[in-house]
């Protein structure tokens, strides 16, 4: 079963006999290493595993010529198996969940925050930067933005948000990237750079 | 809908560390192998692959999918 990357490639482009010993290789291969990668979640039996490869095996097939060699070939198709499985398990398990739900829950505005910081100057910092936050949502992203960064920190997966959104994964991304920015030129603005932030966050 | 004090932390820490150019999750999943080997054979991470380090730090899907790789490198490394 050991190939070069160059033969993998090779043989699973070509139709024929190297094809689908290939195939048949590489799926057992992705089997064994999805089982060990998913071991112990919820969820993960044969057939969904059985599942996950077949998809997988579609989707390595299609992009097969992205495939630079720049690790081994079967690393780079068990992330793509990866994705694909651990995708289809997100997707399970936030199917029944609405964004409107998931955006309404813990829906209180701390008024007064509980610190374990160890000195009262820190303590006052913080505050005043997490004033300055919910100024800076409120006043510089756009609904949707402040929607997608809630529904992340609340722990929905990207492709849900972006299902529920008729969007994409990328699309999502971008869209949180730029709000991310959008807040960390505006507290620099304010005066507070990168570094002032991971220090006042250690505590 | 508002954000709580633990969110609006997370979500300063994110702020923190964002950069004006970063890896999206597709191009991450073009990186994550070169990446994951390159950590596993204890090699300092190159200079290419730091935005892969930098996605992992921000995207939690993706830091999960590289957590699950990195369980079946071991495996990998007999079966390549």
């Amino acid at each position: 079963m050991n190939r070069e990357n160059d033969t993998w490639v090779a043989q699973l482009i070509h139709a024929g006999g190297k094809r689908e010993s290939a195939l048949s290789d590489l799926r057992e291969v992705l089997l064994r290493n999805l089982r060990k990668a998913l071991a112990g979640r919820p969820h993960v039996d044969d057939s969904f595993l059985e599942d996950a490869v077949q998809d997988a095996l579609l989707r390595i097939l299609d992009r097969l010529d992205q495939f630079q060699g720049r690790s081994r070939f079967v690393t780079w198709a068990t992330a793509i198996a990866i994705r694909v499985a651990l995708g289809e398990l997100r997707r399970s398990r936030w199917q029944d969940v609405s964004l409107d739900t998931v955006l309404k829950e813990a829906d209180f505005v701390p008024t007064r925050a509980v610190d374990t910081a160890p000195g009262p100057a820190l303590q006052v910092e913080r505050q005043a930067i997490i004033a300055k936050m919910h100024e800076l949502i409120a006043t510089d992203l756009t609904e949707k933005q402040r929607n997608v960064l809630l529904a992340e920190l609340r722990g929905m997966p990207q492709d849900e948000i972006a299902r529920h959104l008729g969007s994409n994964r990328n699309a999502v991304y971008k869209l949180t990237h730029d709000a991310r920015k959008k807040l960390k030129s505006a507290l620099q603005k304010a005066g507070y750079d990168s570094e002032e932030l991971a220090t006042t966050l250690q505590y | 809908m508002a954000f709580s004090k633990q969110e609006i932390e997370n979500l300063l820490r994110l702020v923190s560390l964002t950069k004006d150019a970063e890896l999206n999750c597709v191009e991450c999943l073009a990186l994550v192998a070169e990446f994951a080997e390159q950590h596993l054979a204890g090699k300092s991470v190159s200079s290419g692959l730091q935005a892969v380090e930098q996605h992992l730090s921000i995207c939690d899907e993706c830091r999960e999918e590289y957590e699950a790789l990195k369980l079946t490198l071991g495996e990998i490394d007999g079966n390549h």
